[in-house]
């Protein structure tokens, strides 16, 4: 039944169209964001990496995907 | 010989402390850490482009059984935005290490103490081993040894100037206060191999250089002559140096001369 609505969700900033009833988990896939190496918060909660497949993506989440990059 | 230099539960054989930024590729990067010979990275934290979230990463370059990670705060300019940066930081479960930097000053990129100390107190109480980037100011880093800080970085100059020391004697202030009491890192600004051998030989525990290696035209070979610096540096500061006097003193025997 859900497996097919459309939720709205801010990702990076980014206004985004997802399927409803996604965990986090499930989000990094749909995104095809490499998993291992990526840090998400999820409405301004940091998820540990054992939370990734327990959160699940409500319409109106903001979700900041992150990862590390060259800096000094 | 051991000289071994312990910043929280972490223990370093290098002093020399390297940036990831501004390196033509990541395979130059690679190297060049390699020839550096340093053991403590530092990287920063950024949103992924998920409109192509399979670039390049920059873990793939680092070998995490020879460098330990030091995730940095840059890009913060309040307090609470490097906590939060802080945060994200350590939930990648890599390293309890953050490098504090709370800026809100694009053109001199000079820290907000003010922010940094909030920060420092926030993120130590919460089990960070806070390294803080800070002025070259001794009672900013009496401040954030009592905020918690597990070393002090005061700059040389401001972030990637390539300028050296502006001035010795609030770093050196800074040693002669809390040298001994945590470790202090000069951060910022070095440019060449005599500057970090200049930062050693005054008694600072270790050197962080991004900018001057990343950017030098043959980043490797600098990496290699940061390391030295920085051995050199260190070397003489545990000789211990001559007293400077204002004349001169003969290198040769003044009896016995033949005439």
């Amino acid at each position: 039944m859900s497996e097919n609505e459309i939720i709205d969700v801010t990702i990076n900033g980014q206004k985004r169209q997802v399927p409803d009833g996604m965990t986090v988990e499930g989000l990094l896939e749909f995104l095809n964001v490499k998993k291992i190496t990526a840090v998400v918060e999820h409405n301004k909660t940091v998820l540990g990496k054992d939370e990734h497949s327990t959160a699940t993506v409500k319409d109106g989440d903001t979700l900041e995907i992150v990862r590390f990059v060259g800096g000094g | 010989m051991e000289d071994k230099l312990k910043i929280g539960k972490h223990t370093f054989g290098s002093r020399l402390f390297v940036g990831t930024g501004k390196y033509p590729d990541f395979p130059t990067m690679k190297e060049a850490l390699a020839a550096s010979g340093s053991e403590l990275v530092t990287f920063a934290v950024r949103r992924v482009n998920i409109d192509n979230p399979n670039e390049e990463s920059l873990l793939d370059y680092i070998d995490k059984t020879k460098f330990t990670l030091l995730p940095n705060t840059a890009g913060c300019a309040t307090a609470e935005e490097a906590v939060r940066v802080a945060h994200i930081a350590r939930a990648a479960g890599m390293t309890d290490l953050i490098k504090l930097e709370v800026i809100n000053d694009s053109e001199t990129l000079l820290p907000d103490v003010v922010g940094t100390i909030e920060a420092a107190k926030v993120l130590a109480a919460e089990g960070f081993t806070v390294m803080a980037y800070t002025s070259s100011d001794p009672v900013v880093a009496g401040k954030l040894i009592d905020a918690g800080a597990a070393a002090v970085m005061p700059l040389a100059s401001p972030i990637g100037s390539g300028r050296g020391f502006i001035d010795f004697s609030f770093i050196q202030l800074v040693i002669k206060r809390y040298g001994g009491v945590v470790p202090i890192v000069v951060d910022a600004g070095l440019g060449v191999p005599s500057d970090a051998a200049q930062a050693m030989e005054i008694g600072a525990d270790a050197v962080l250089i991004n900018t001057a290696i990343a950017k030098a035209k043959d980043p490797v070979k600098m990496a290699l002559a940061m390391k030295l610096g920085v051995e050199a540096g260190r070397l003489a500061y545990s000789a211990g140096r001559i007293s400077r006097i204002d004349h001169a003193s003969p290198s040769s025997p003044v009896e016995g001369v033949i005439k």
